[in-house]
C-alpha cells in the first residue's frame, strides 16, 4: 500500500480549499490599477464586405478612450495556426490570413469588428451601439459540400476554393485498400454526422493586458491552458514582442477542454492596446459572445465502410468526412481531422487495411478546433457504429464481433502510421461485463417493459493516442511547434520543493497528484511539495495542457528533474558521510551508506547545499535546483470498454440513461479518486454530446443555439451515477511513470455506447433503426420511431 | 448615484450603485467578493448562486438595489471564522465534488439552501434541485454524492470514487 501522499493515494486535492472558500484567483478576478475596459462590436450576419466603419459619433460618448478597427491592425500579424498539412497531392494546405479585427470582410457571426475602449464596461457598451456600420451581406455557405461546389460564395476571396486541403491518408494504401473491398464477403456501409460542439467551460475566456511603461514590458492575464504557446505565438507572429519582454500569465483557470488552448484575437488585442493607450485593459467574455468566438469542436459528416472476410474478420476500413474549419484556421485545427482522427481508424482491431479520406472545408461559421478528445472521438464514434451495425447485419454479437478483432500482440504497428506499445483490450472487456452486470441485463428490460418503457445494451471499445508528442514526428506531420513538455525542481535550504511545470492545471488537480510523485520519488511529505505552474516568469518553457498530456509527458519531465536532483543529493549526502556515492541510497527521506548504521536527513543534505561549509565544492556546485525538458518517444495509448443502459420511452421518444460503465485502461495511475473524476466529467460530456447538444446555424450562417436557453448542456438530472473502474492497467513502456493519461478517455469513449444502446433499445422493439444523428433528442427518436 | 446598505456575510456593506447594477456586480466589483463567478448572462448556470434572506438566488438576476437592508450570504461566509470547512464545503472536498471550481461556490450555495429545506434528500431530490446549476467537469456524480454524504446519508454504496 502506498502511504498517504505517495503515488497511488486517493490523497484529497489541495486547491479544493481555496476553490470551496471563494478564493481562487481566477483571470476576471484581478483588476489593476487604472484598468480600462473593452467592448467588441461584432458581426451580425455571416458574411459581407465591410464598406464603412464609422466610429466618430462613438467617439465622443462619455467614458471613451479609444476605438480601434481593422485598419489600426494593418501593420501587425494576423493569428497564425500552429499546424500545416500536406494533401494528398503533396501540396500544402490552403491557409488564409486571421486579423485581429476584421479587414474588408467579416466572415462569420462574431467576427470582431471594432473595438471600444472606456473607462467602463458599460460605456464601452453603450459607445460600441452608436458606431456606425454599412455592411454589403454577401451569400453566406454553412454546408460543407455546398461549399466545395464549383461557383459557391468563397469565404476567402484570396483562395481559389473553400477546400482547406483533401487529405488521403494512407494515400499509398487506396488501391489495395479498394482491392479488398471488392474481395470482401459482406461490407457493412453507414453514413453519420459527428455534431458539432461547443466546449463550454464554466469560466468564460477572460484577458487583462498590461505594460509597464519604465521596463517596457508586456503582461497578458489570461484564460489559457498553455500559457507559453500564447507568449510565443502572440509575441513572435502577432505583436512582434520578443519574449523575454513579454509575460504571459494564467491562473485558476476555469475549465478548458480544448477551448483555451488557442490563441485568440481578444488576447492580442488587450496586449496591444495596454501598450496603445498606456493602461490595462480587460475583456471579459459574456457567454453569449463565447458562443460565437470560442473554437467550436467536431463538425464532421462521414461515410465509413467496414469490409468483412467469411469469417467475420475485419479485411479493411474506408472513410470519406467532411470536416469543418469555420471561417478561419484556429491555432491546432488543420490537425485535428487528419492526424488526431485518421491515425486511431484501426482502433481496437486487427483490420490490415485502412484509407482515410478527409476533406478539410471552410464556412461561414466559428472557426473549428480541438474539443475534449479531438478527432479521437470522431474516429471512435464512426468505427464503433459501423462495427455495431455490422454485428446487426450479420446476426452476430457485437461482443463477440469486437473480441474476434481484437489486437493481442504488442507492440501493434497499425496500419496508419501508429505503433501501440501495450495493452488487453479483453481484460477491460471483462471487466466490463463484471460492472456493468450484463448478466443482470434481461431482467432489468422486463422491468422497463413492464413500465411500457423500451430499454438497450450498448457497448463500444475505444482507443487513444494521448503523451502528444513525439517532436520529431510530429514535425514530419506538419506541426510547427515541438510538443515536450519542462519541469524546474528548485529545494529550499530547509528542505522543501517547488516543481515550476510547463503544465497548466484548469481542474485537473496538478498540485495535488503531481506533488504526490516527487514526495513519493524522495520519501517526504507531500506538503513539503509545492507545484507552480501557469506563469511564464517562474516556469520553464512547456508547451502547456492538452491532450492528456500532462502528467505523460510533464509528469515524466518533473520525475527526470526530482532524479537529477536525487543524484546530486546523494554525491552530497556521500560527502557529509565520507562514504562512496555508489554506497548510498534514499528512503524515506533519508539518506543511508548500504550496509551501516550511518545516515542524515533529507533537509541535512539540503542545507549543506546552500550552507556550503561542509562541502565538495571541487567536485560540484553548491545549490539544489535542477530543470529537465522530456521529449517522449511514442504516444501513449490509453484505451477500455464502456456500456450504457437506456429507457426510451415510446411514446416521446426521449431518451434517459439508466446504467453507465467504464472499464478503462490508463496505465499506472498516481490518484485513483481524481483519475475517476475526470473520467465522470468525460462521460458527462459524451452523454451531453449523445443526447443533447448541438451548435446549430441557419442556412444564412445566422448561430441559432447562442445561449444556454438554446444550446443543451447536460444537468445533474439527465446523468446516472457512473460505475467506472480502471484496475486494468498495462504500463506504458516508454515513460518513467507507465502513465498513460485520462482525461480525455470519457468524452471519447461514451457517445458510441449511448447511440449504439439506443438503436439497440430500438431494435428489440421490432424497428428496423440502423442509426440516428447525435443528439439523440425526443424529437429525432420519436421521428425514427414513426419509420 | 444612490447608495445601497445591506448586511454582506454578517458584516454591514454599503456602495455607490447605478440603477442597472447587478447584485453580482456589486459583490464582486464594489465588496471584492470575487467568489461569487459569473458563468452565464441568462441565468441558467447558477455559478452565482447567494443566499437573499436565507432563500438561494441567482445574484446576477436581481439589481443591488433590490437587496437594500438583505442579509447577504456568499460562499465567502460559509467556513468558519477560523477556517473550519462547513460540512457542504467539506463533503465536497472528501468526495472530489470540483475539479476546476468554477462552478462550485454556487454549487455549495444551492447545496445549502436544499439541506435546509430538505435535510435528508434522495438522489432524485438533489439532482432535480441542481437544475439551475450547471457543472462542466464532473459529470455531477461526485457533487451529488457529496450533497448526500453532507445530509448524514450513507453513500459508500455509491460507486466508489
Amino acid at each position: 500500500m502506498p502511504k498517504d501522499g505517495g503515488i497511488g493515494a486517493s490523497t484529497k486535492r489541495r486547491e479544493d480549499i481555496r476553490f470551496l472558500t471563494g478564493n481562487g484567483n481566477y483571470t476576471d478576478d484581478i483588476n489593476l490599477r487604472g484598468q480600462a475596459y473593452v467592448h467588441f462590436l461584432r458581426s451580425d450576419v455571416a458574411h459581407g464586405r465591410l464598406n464603412k466603419v464609422d466610429t466618430s459619433t462613438a467617439e465622443a460618448m462619455p467614458g471613451v478612450l479609444r476605438i480601434f478597427t481593422g485598419k489600426d491592425f494593418e501593420g501587425v500579424g494576423g493569428l497564425p495556426c500552429g499546424w500545416q498539412v500536406t494533401d494528398r497531392f503533396g501540396e500544402v494546405m490552403q491557409e488564409p490570413g486571421h486579423p485581429v479585427l476584421a479587414q474588408g470582410k467579416v466572415r462569420h457571426v462574431g467576427d470582431p469588428i471594432a473595438a471600444v475602449v472606456a473607462e467602463t464596461y458599460a460605456q464601452a457598451r453603450d459607445a460600441a451601439e452608436a458606431i456606425e456600420l454599412d455592411i454589403e451581406e454577401l451569400p453566406a455557405v454553412v454546408d460543407m459540400k455546398k461549399a466545395l461546389e464549383e461557383g459557391a460564395p468563397l469565404v476567402h476571396d484570396d483562395l481559389k476554393s473553400n477546400l482547406c486541403y483533401d487529405w488521403g491518408f494512407v494515400e499509398e494504401n487506396k488501391a489495395a485498400v479498394n482491392e479488398a473491398f471488392e474481395k470482401a464477403a459482406h461490407v457493412t456501409t453507414l453514413e453519420l454526422i459527428n455534431n458539432r460542439l461547443v466546449a463550454n467551460p464554466m469560466e468564460p475566456r477572460v484577458a487583462v493586458g498590461d505594460f509597464n511603461r519604465s521596463t517596457g514590458d508586456s503582461t497578458l492575464y489570461t484564460t489559457s491552458q498553455n500559457p507559453h504557446v500564447i507568449r510565443l505565438l502572440m509575441g513572435a507572429f502577432v505583436l512582434g514582442i520578443p519574449e523575454h519582454k513579454l509575460r504571459v500569465v494564467a491562473p485558476d483557470v476555469g475549465g478548458g477542454f480544448g477551448s483555451k488552448i488557442f490563441h485568440y484575437a481578444e488576447e492580442a488585442f488587450c496586449t496591444f492596446a495596454a501598450k496603445a493607450l498606456n493602461r490595462p485593459v480587460k475583456w471579459t467574455c459574456s457567454r453569449s459572445e463565447a458562443f460565437m468566438t470560442d473554437a467550436h469542436g467536431r463538425d464532421h459528416v462521414t461515410k465509413i465502410e467496414l469490409a468483412l472476410d467469411a469469417e467475420n474478420n475485419f479485411t479493411a476500413i474506408r472513410t470519406d468526412t467532411y470536416a469543418n474549419m469555420g471561417a478561419y484556421l484556429s491555432t491546432f485545427a488543420p490537425s485535428v481531422p487528419t492526424w488526431l482522427h485518421g491515425t486511431l481508424m484501426a482502433g481496437n482491431y486487427r483490420t490490415p487495411l485502412i484509407y482515410v479520406n478527409v476533406k478539410a472545408v471552410f464556412t461561414n461559421t466559428v472557426p473549428v478546433d480541438a474539443y475534449r478528445g479531438a478527432g479521437r472521438p470522431e474516429a471512435t464514434f464512426q468505427l464503433e457504429r459501423v462495427i455495431d451495425k455490422a454485428a446487426r447485419e450479420l446476426g452476430v454479437d457485437p461482443i463477440a464481433l469486437r473480441r474476434q478483432n481484437f489486437i493481442t500482440q504488442f507492440p501493434y504497428a497499425t496500419p496508419v502510421a501508429v505503433e501501440y506499445d501495450t495493452g488487453n483490450y479483453h481484460a477491460t472487456m471483462d471487466k466490463l461485463e463484471e460492472i456493468a452486470d450484463f448478466a443482470g441485463f434481461e431482467a432489468r428490460r422486463a422491468e422497463s417493459a413492464a413500465k411500457g418503457k423500451l430499454r438497450g445494451l450498448g457497448i463500444n471499445c475505444y482507443i487513444e493516442a494521448c503523451g502528444i508528442a513525439p517532436s520529431n514526428l510530429v514535425g514530419q506531420l506538419g506541426a510547427r511547434a515541438g510538443l515536450y513538455e519542462s519541469a524546474t525542481v528548485r529545494v529550499n535550504a530547509t528542505g522543501g520543493l517547488v516543481v515550476m511545470t510547463g503544465s497548466h492545471s484548469h481542474g485537473q488537480g496538478h498540485e495535488t497528484s503531481f506533488a504526490q510523485v516527487v514526495a513519493d520519488m524522495i520519501g517526504i511529505d507531500a506538503a513539503q511539495v509545492e507545484i507552480v505552474h501557469g506563469d511564464t516568469a517562474n516556469t520553464p518553457m512547456g508547451m502547456g495542457t492538452y491532450g492528456s498530456r500532462s502528467i505523460a509527458v510533464g509528469g515524466s519531465a518533473m520525475v527526470r528533474a526530482t532524479e537529477k536532483i536525487i543524484n546530486k543529493a546523494k554525491k552530497i549526502a556521500a560527502h557529509l558521510m565520507e562514504a562512496s556515492e555508489a554506497d548510498i541510497e534514499l528512503k524515506d527521506g533519508k539518506f543511508s551508506v548500504a550496509g551501516t548504521d550511518k545516515s542524515v536527513a533529507w533537509g541535512d543534505v539540503t542545507l549543506a547545499a546552500y550552507v556550503p561549509h561542509n562541502y565538495p565544492l571541487a567536485d560540484i556546485e553548491p545549490g539544489l535546483e535542477e530543470t529537465a525538458f522530456y521529449d517522449p518517444s511514442n504516444f501513449t495509448y490509453p484505451s477500455g470498454a464502456y456500456a450504457c443502459e437506456v429507457e426510451v420511452d415510446p411514446d416521446t421518444g426521449k431518451v434517459t440513461i439508466e446504467r453507465f460503465a467504464a472499464a478503462d485502461d490508463f496505465g499506472n495511475i498516481i490518484n485513483p479518486m481524481i483519475v475517476s473524476g475526470q473520467v465522470h466529467g468525460g462521460i458527462g460530456q459524451g452523454i451531453g454530446q449523445a443526447l443533447l447538444e448541438s451548435c446549430v446555424y441557419d442556412e444564412n450562417g445566422q448561430l441559432q443555439t447562442g445561449s444556454y436557453m438554446d444550446y443543451a448542456m447536460p444537468r445533474a438530472d439527465d446523468v446516472p451515477f457512473y460505475q467506472v473502474d480502471h484496475s486494468c492497467q498495462t504500463p506504458c513502456t516508454h515513460n518513467p511513470l507507465g502513465v498513460k493519461g485520462c482525461g480525455e478517455a470519457g468524452a471519447i469513449g461514451s457517445p458510441p455506447a449511448v447511440v449504439n444502446a439506443v438503436v439497440d433499445a430500438l431494435q428489440r422493439s421490432g424497428r428496423n433503426i440502423t442509426h440516428i444523428d447525435m443528439p439523440l433528442s425526443p424529437s429525432r427518436v420519436w421521428q425514427a420511431m414513426q419509420g | 448615484m444612490p447608495e445601497v446598505k445591506m448586511t454582506v456575510n454578517g458584516k454591514p456593506a454599503s456602495g455607490q450603485i447605478e440603477g442597472r447594477t447587478l447584485l453580482v456586480e456589486f459583490l464582486r466589483e464594489t465588496l471584492g467578493l470575487t467568489g461569487t463567478h459569473v458563468g452565464c448572462d441568462t441565468s441558467q448556470c447558477g455559478a452565482c448562486v447567494v443566499h437573499v434572506d436565507g432563500k438561494a438566488v441567482k445574484s446576477c438576476t436581481m439589481f443591488a438595489a433590490e437587496a437594500e437592508g438583505a442579509e447577504i450570504k456568499t460562499i465567502e461566509g460559509m467556513a468558519e471564522p477560523d477556517g473550519t470547512l462547513h460540512p457542504i464545503q467539506q463533503a465536497f472536498q472528501d468526495h472530489h465534488g470540483l475539479q476546476c471550481g468554477f462552478c462550485t461556490p454556487g454549487m455549495v450555495m444551492s447545496a445549502a439552501a436544499l439541506l435546509a429545506e430538505n435535510p435528508t434528500p434522495t438522489e432524485a431530490e438533489v439532482r432535480d434541485y441542481l437544475e439551475g446549476n450547471l457543472c462542466r467537469c464532473t459529470g455531477y456524480h461526485n457533487i451529488v454524492k457529496a450533497i448526500l454524504a453532507a445530509s448524514g446519508q450513507d453513500v459508500s454504496r455509491i460507486a466508489a470514487e
